[in-house]
């Protein structure tokens, strides 16, 4: 969150003219991707060793998953207006917009907590064998960054009502917030890919 | 002021009278901001200065430098004999574990950081790092994650003095200090194998991590988007640009261990079976994600003692660093294919021919690279004027050192050769001459040369002779009997050994090294006190140096630059001492504007004492004692506090004004 008393100092130029919380945020998504490679490539990995010892199209529900996919995605457009909204100083519609990308985002955490109790109902545990571990993990751990992104966009929902946001201090920040956002999105179409869909070939 | 003014603006007074003039400003929270604070204490904990967190970082680091040292002549101590008894088999895992650990998580590579901190911004112009507040929380995290860590040591230490005992509530607390070496291969670091000290060294690590990646990530940006008008970068200096290269590392590789981590502290903790052999879990699956991390950590530590010698060796030889641009280009090469190696620590597991050929291969091309550098560095002193300063000895200690580490190195690299030397006092050869003889040459050159400029003190007497002499000897007797040990099949890790192997003789050697080694670095300790006590001001520049940082006063102003220099060319003060007109340093006008700090703050270190909670509260959960959730769950809260408060409270500031004060 910019202070107003780094506008009027401001220590001038940048070298690369790109702000420097915008690239720390893309160090840190580079990094992020490094995270989920990590996860990603443990499931699968283990998926190709074990090929047989558990079929997970019993579990999976294609409908549930594409239907939070779609949401997901939806909020990810949600999220590109509210960041067009500030740009414009449109504050009311940037606020709808990231009540929306709100919604949706808790909607997604929704369909995973059912999803989760449905597959521990089913009997498929972090400890029952390796589609456990990579899985619960890998899709947990997503669902943790969501969970920040809902909690992130709604600090700055409350923070829009102090009066201290403006078009000129703050579109960058929400920016930031949308690279995030989308990103987290982007890593969740890798895993309904390589993870959901690829059990039904 | 013009833009033509040459002189190096150092105003006269200091500003310790100006800043305790000035008055501390509320932040949002409605709080003082712990600015201008006449305790020096409290103005420690809460800087956000780039100069003064990285005094601290070396500070820390020496003192790990110190305890990894003691752990590691208790190690030689007990090898001294054959079937020596001074120490148990348990004591001794337990010590060469933490020995590798804390020598390179906590010794050379905060004391990189050290060098990162410190010389970065005055490198390249800049008033200080883009974040100076995550970079104090980069600091604090490390103290944090260094103290959960070492808490097994504490324990051990207070059930020696029968103060504490593994009964009752504690009763699932065994094996306190981690002992599963430093890469705590699995399944070695399960549950059934390994007891709560394993748990501490993961937590330690992740945190440990932390501190990594905010200080890395925070360095890219200050190094790409802070440098001064004029500093492009094919103008800067080797040692920002290594850092350069160095933090990308670590960001792409730190994510690989933090995430092995997690998934054997889930194996610890809730039973699942990523290493668990039981439950499906492939052990090898741990070293590929640890190497994957852990060989471009060997990177990692080189990287910046390189950029230290590229540094050093220009300065004394009065010579312009021989192929500027190759010496970098090779330490990006280097950086790029340090992710391409990681299978050369698993030649003996069976990967295949196909791969293991190409991992062979991989690793030999690596040594094109380092040798690039080496014959650089050789080309720089090549005909110059060589003055045999403390700083100069050590880099050419570094460059003789290192080479030997690098030979022993195109060793292993050779898998069938490996496949013999694998596991044996080879690699401890091997990876000690590149270690000891050369990256810690290259700090210790490091802290010679740039001590000068920290403190503003001089150096006095020629003990630095001495104690180069005492550790050039000492590490060689030390390692050099190891190659033998380990081509005669003596096993790395083996608390004691037989009479009758051959193995006394070079085991005596190598302990009475470890000796010399030891005094060496005492020497070196009290050389820096003696300096620090009784030094003569040192001036500006007293070396004759060429990059930037010279060019502020010794030690530099809390802002730096008074006013931001433009920089004419590559070895800018140089270019500004000896060039042409065209090519001085000059000034930017500000319009009397002033200076604008960045405020202390009590975030960064608050957010990081949660670290400790939450550190110690996951680690004895899994042990089962009781409310120890409920710690980890405080432990989140006050970082998440803390982050909180660090967010409301904005980033603050105040202005200085250089000239004013001058007049």
């Amino acid at each position: 969150m910019s202070d107003t008393a780094t506008a009027h100092h401001d220590d001038g130029h940048l070298s690369l003219n790109n702000d420097n919380k915008k690239l720390l945020m893309w160090l840190f998504l580079g990094s992020d991707c490094m995270f989920f490679g990590t996860l990603i490539s443990t499931h699968l990995i283990y998926r190709k060793i074990y090929p047989e010892s558990f079929d997970p199209t019993s579990l999976f529900s294609l409908e549930l998953t594409s239907f939070s996919t779609f949401i997901l995605l939806m909020s990810s457009f949600l999220m590109a207006l509210a960041v067009s909204a500030m740009h414009k100083g449109e504050l009311k519609s940037f606020r709808r917009n990231v009540l929306g990308v709100i919604f949706f985002g808790l909607i997604f955490l929704g369909c995973q907590v059912y999803e989760f109790a449905h597959f521990v109902h089913e009997g498929l545990t972090l400890s029952t064998n390796t589609f456990g571990s990579t899985f619960y993990m890998m899709t947990g751990t997503h669902g943790v960054h969501v969970a920040i992104g809902v909690f992130w966009l709604i600090c700055m929902y409350f923070y829009s009502h102090t009066g201290k946001m403006d078009a000129h201090e703050s579109a960058v920040d929400v920016e930031i917030a949308g690279l995030y956002w989308h990103f987290v999105d982007i890593v969740w179409i890798v895993i309904f890919t390589a993870v959901y869909l690829i059990e039904f070939i | 002021m013009s833009q033509t003014e040459t002189a190096t603006p150092a105003p006269k007074t200091s500003h310790a009278h100006q800043l305790h003039v000035l008055k501390p400003e509320r932040s949002r929270l409605g709080l003082m901001r712990p600015d201008h604070s006449k305790s020096v204490f409290i103005d420690w904990l809460t800087t956000v200065d780039h100069k003064k967190i990285g005094i601290m970082y070396g500070a820390i680091a020496l003192f790990f430098l110190f305890i990894g040292g003691i752990e590691a002549l208790i190690i030689r101590t007990q090898l001294i004999v054959p079937e020596n008894n001074l120490i148990s088999a348990e004591r001794y895992n337990q010590l060469f574990t933490m020995h590798g650990t804390t020598m390179i998580f906590l010794a050379v590579m905060p004391l990189n950081s050290a060098f990162f901190n410190f010389l970065i911004p005055l490198q390249i112009g800049a008033r200080d790092v883009a974040f100076p507040r995550i970079n104090a929380l980069s600091l604090w995290s490390f103290v944090a994650g260094a103290l959960v860590i070492n808490f097994g040591w504490l324990l051990e230490a207070l059930q020696m003095m029968g103060l504490f005992a593994a009964s009752g509530p504690t009763a699932g607390m065994t094996d306190l200090a981690p002992s599963g070496g430093w890469f705590g291969y699995a399944p070695l670091s399960s549950k059934e194998y390994s007891g709560v000290g394993t748990d501490f060294w993961i937590m330690g690590l992740q945190i440990l991590g932390v501190a990594s990646l905010t200080a890395s990530m925070n360095f890219i940006v200050t190094i790409l988007n802070m440098r001064a008008p004029g500093m492009k970068m094919m103008r800067m200096p080797v040692f920002t640009w290594m850092s350069l290269v160095v933090a990308f590392l670590i960001i792409f590789a730190f994510p690989a261990i933090t995430i092995a981590l997690g998934q054997l502290m889930f194996d610890r903790t809730f039973g699942t079976n990523f290493f668990n052999v039981a439950g499906g879990g492939q052990p090898i699956l741990w070293q590929h994600l640890f190497w994957i991390f852990g060989h471009p950590e060997v990177y990692i530590l080189v990287l910046p003692a390189m950029g230290i010698i590229s540094e050093v060796l220009p300065t004394f030889s009065k010579k312009p660093l021989f192929g500027y641009s190759i010496v970098i280009f090779s330490g990006a090469v280097i950086g790029f294919l340090g992710f391409a190696v990681w299978s050369h620590h698993m030649f003996t597991t069976g990967l295949g021919k196909v791969a293991t050929a190409a991992f062979s291969l991989l690793t030999m091309a690596i040594a094109v690279p380092t040798g690039v550098k080496i014959f650089n560095w050789v080309g720089t002193i090549w005909g110059g004027r060589i003055r045999f300063t403390a700083p100069m000895i050590f880099s050419l200690g570094f460059v003789w050192m290192f080479m030997m580490g690098g030979f022993s190195g195109i060793m292993h690299a050779a898998a069938p050769a490996d496949a013999q030397q694998q596991d044996s006092y080879f690699v401890i050869a091997h990876f000690h001459y590149v270690i000891m003889g050369g990256i810690f040459l290259a700090l210790v050159s490091g802290i010679y040369y740039w001590v000068p400029k920290v403190f503003g003190k001089m150096w006095t007497g020629s003990l630095s002779t001495w104690v180069a002499v005492l550790i050039v000897v000492g590490l060689n007797v030390t390692f050099f009997p190891m190659h033998f040990l380990g081509l005669l099949g003596m096993p790395r890790r083996t608390h004691t050994y037989l009479e009758g192997f051959g193995w006394s003789t070079y085991n005596l050697v190598c302990t009475i090294g470890s000796y010399i080694l030891a005094i060496g670095i005492l020497l070196l300790l009290v050389d820096l006190i003696r300096c620090l006590r009784s030094g003569e001001p040192a001036g500006d520049d007293p070396w004759d140096a060429r990059t930037l940082e010279w060019a502020t006063t010794s030690p530099p102003q809390v802002y730096n630059f008074a006013k931001t220099p433009i920089i004419p060319a590559r070895d800018a003060l140089w270019s500004h001492k000896h060039g042409p007109e065209g090519k001085k340093i000059t000034y930017e006008d500000d319009h009397g504007h002033g200076i604008h700090m960045p405020s202390n703050s009590w975030m960064p270190l608050i957010a990081s004492i949660g670290f400790v909670p939450l550190g110690l509260g996951m680690t004895l959960k899994q042990a089962g004692v009781p409310y120890m959730g409920s710690l980890a769950i405080f432990g989140l809260f006050v970082i998440t506090l803390g982050l909180a408060l660090w967010a409301i409270e904005g980033p603050g500031g105040f202005h200085l004004h250089p000239e004013e004060d001058e007049a």
